[in-house]
């Protein structure tokens, strides 16, 4: 993945209804062009409407997933090496994924014996490092796989690639701000990867929600406690972009994470340390400037269990 | 009979408060239009009968109670009850015989206005407290249907049949879609409104977009009972037929069977017999009936060899796919088969989710656990999206 120079970030929370955007842009002082992605809404990225009414200043939409259909169109070695890539990633997230919830099974199985509170403590610590290096490993495979891939395949210098990302650097020449939208997180990071469109667009300020948020943390974490089967866990997809350093992001958190179950809380917190766990939820904003927080109006899921309403941008 | 609290004054309940009387025709005409029926109060649920009859029974197919029982008859009415303890969560169908002049009939509860639909007919259904119909069952006007077709296919081992395919409503050549055999599919499309479901989890993101073939044997209790040729009919043909013309994903991940009661030996048989070649089984009620020693059965002879299969899985148990969802209602005959197959399954290091539910062995029990198998099955992006 690209890891961009320092520049500004702003994390805002969800868009679809009283979106913010436009008051964050001006707050910037960006009244000019901008750049739109909405790879994250795959085949709809080019119904973009609403969002360019709430931006409004004048947008460009990058329209990364049609350059990537077009793209592998008329790429066919290029696209079946790209599909068997992210196939071999889907089986690694897969086989992950059941460690974790051993691995999780385990620390919980341990956490109930009726033995001294401070070995159970310790106990605890293990139980989490576990997750912790579990975590560790899938992303190290991770970036193993992209790194075979772009070792033998080269995308940057392939015609097909080279030809969407000169005609990308000519779309955002002028523009004042990147601004990602939110969608499906892995579609819009593969895309945003294929085409560097940070790296296009580097050092402009970005500007970013839902999805669009996680990518620019260290790394992606997908997360969801009212999952339709019951229970999940949650689960690293891949490295982000790193320009939300030591940010685990986590978009309309209210509705997705049981925040009264504190002790699932801490144990969420502690496995991300020294990430802070961040809650995108309606009307929350987030300004990065060089890497450091410097405004901040986001909940944050607290080591002790708790939520923290009104995070400073502080870690503990 | 009157419901215990822990919190309050002991409440009668509205059948106790009739019998205490006075039992005018006014008094038992305000009874009637006052409740709905069955009265639920807490666990207790009290099913009742107005007219004339030498007796009324109420039939029902929950697995440990008696399953015909009497109703009682307010004196000097033409009132019948019985009332039942029912757990919260808990769905039951049942029907009421009707015996006049020594002769009985089966009837619906003509009070009760739920029902539910089987390929015998229909059952009249009493909700514990606590039970809700899930939302999704119900067309939900933001989500577009998927489109159903009827094809007729050549087979060399069944000669011309005929299936139906559901694409969804995203469905594309080029996405490399997903694929779904349910068996005795047409009957899931009528009574556990699959059409319905589908359409609804497909738009919340929770199923993938699936393709779905509906599959109805003409001889279920035949081919469904480890017949290898039902096997190698979906196996060798089926399958790859659908693969190739939709042009699917062909991987045993994408690969999904489906099947309820015998319909539920139906898919695991064909994993027995092709390990490796479908990633993806939902066992809903599963007829896996199994003997401890000898090969006698009290089901009947159409279990034998389904009692053959299952023991001889049950004795040398293999990995024959990758997830396995498994559900059962707590009502049903089968729960004790279903409860001691799913170690054996789990023991082979599939990975196996096994979910109960207070119902018993009818179409609406398999349509309430169709969103956390399928889901789990073949999850849609709903994890992957943020917005």
């Amino acid at each position: 993945m690209t890891k961009a120079s320092s520049r500004t970030v702003v994390l805002l929370g969800p868009q679809k209804t009283n979106p913010d955007v436009g008051s964050a842009l001006a707050e910037l002082g960006i009244r000019g062009k901008v750049a739109l992605v909405m790879a994250g809404y795959q085949e709809r990225e080019a119904e973009d409407a609403k969002i360019v009414e709430a931006l409004g200043v004048p947008v460009v939409n990058m329209k990364l997933h049609a350059r990537a259909s077009e793209l592998f169109a008329g790429d066919a070695e290029f696209r079946e090496a790209y599909h068997a890539r992210q196939n071999k990633l889907r089986n690694i997230q897969s086989f992950y994924r059941v460690r974790l919830e051993k691995a999780d099974e385990a620390g919980r199985m341990i956490s109930v014996r009726y033995v001294d509170p401070d070995l159970l403590e310790q106990e605890d610590n293990i139980s989490v490092e576990q997750l912790r290096q579990l975590d560790h490993d899938h992303a190290e495979r991770c970036a193993a796989v992209r790194l075979a891939f772009e070792t033998q395949w080269k995308p940057e210098q392939r015609p097909s690639v080279q030809k969407h990302r000169r005609e990308l650097a000519e779309l955002v020449d002028g523009t004042q701000a990147i601004v990602i939208a939110g969608g499906h997180v892995a579609s819009l990071l593969n895309r945003l990867d294929l085409f560097d469109a940070l790296g296009l667009t580097a050092p402009k300020p970005v500007i970013a929600w839902g999805a669009g948020a996680m990518v620019l943390a260290d790394q992606v974490v997908l997360f969801h406690d009212y999952p339709p089967y019951g229970s999940d866990i949650a689960q690293v997809l891949d490295a982000g972009f790193g320009l939300a350093p030591r940010l685990v992001v986590l978009p309309d958190m209210a509705k997705r994470v049981r925040t009264d179950d504190k002790f699932a809380i801490a144990r969420f917190a502690r496995r991300m340390a020294p990430a802070a766990c961040i809650g995108l939820d309606p009307g929350a904003r987030i300004i990065i400037q060089r890497g450091q927080v410097t405004s901040a109006r986001v909940n944050r899921l607290a080591p002790s269990g708790a939520t923290e309403t009104g995070w400073k941008g502080t870690w503990s | 009979m009157s419901p215990s609290s822990k919190t309050g004054p002991i409440k009668p309940l509205a059948i106790t408060a009739l019998e205490g009387g006075p039992r005018t025709k006014d008094a038992i005409d305000t009874f009637f239009k006052k409740h709905t029926f069955p009265i639920v109060e807490g666990s207790y649920v009290t099913v009742v009968w107005r007219g004339q009859a030498d007796a009324v029974h109420l039939k029902h197919w929950v697995f440990g109670l008696p399953s015909s029982q009497q109703l009682k008859r307010v004196d000097t009415t033409d009132v019948w009850y019985l009332t039942l303890q029912i757990p919260a969560n808990s769905r039951v169908e049942y029907k009421l015989e009707v015996v006049r002049d020594g002769k009985g009939q089966w009837i619906q509860d003509p009070l009760n206005g739920s029902y539910a639909r089987d390929p015998f007919g229909a059952n009249s259904v009493a909700h514990g407290s606590g039970y809700q119909v899930p939302s999704w069952i119900h067309h939900d006007p933001e989500s577009v249907p998927g489109r159903v077709d009827e094809i007729m296919f050549d087979s060399k081992t069944f000669g011309r049949r005929g299936f139906g395919v559901y694409l969804p409503a995203r469905f594309q050549p080029s996405r490399r879609h997903p694929l779904l055999v349910v068996h005795d599919g047409h009957d899931y499309m009528r009574y556990a409104s699959l059409g319905t479901v589908l359409d609804n989890l497909i738009h919340r993101l929770e199923v993938a977009d699936v393709v779905v073939v509906l599959t109805s044997s003409p001889n279920r209790l035949g081919e469904y009972a480890d017949d290898e040729r039902h096997a190698r009919f979906l196996t060798e043909e089926l399958v790859p037929y659908v693969e190739r013309v939709f042009q699917l994903d062909a991987q045993p991940q994408s690969r999904a069977l489906m099947g309820a009661s015998f319909g539920a030996v139906a898919p695991l048989s064909p994993a027995a017999r092709y390990p490796g070649f479908y990633g993806r089984l939902l066992l809903q009620s599963g007829s896996f009936a199994f003997t401890d020693i000898g090969d006698r059965n009290h089901r009947g002879p159409l279990f034998d060899p389904v009692v053959a299969f299952v023991n001889r899985y049950r004795s040398d148990p293999e990995p024959v796919s990758e997830r396995v969802f498994v559900s059962c209602g707590t009502y049903e005959s089968l729960i004790y088969e279903n409860r001691s197959f799913v170690p054996v399954l789990a023991s082979t290091g599939m990975d196996v989710r096994y979910v109960e539910a207070r119902d018993g062995h009818n179409w609406e029990n398999w349509r309430d656990r169709l969103r956390e198998g399928l889901s789990w099955l073949m999850p849609g992006p709903f994890l992957h999206v943020y917005e």
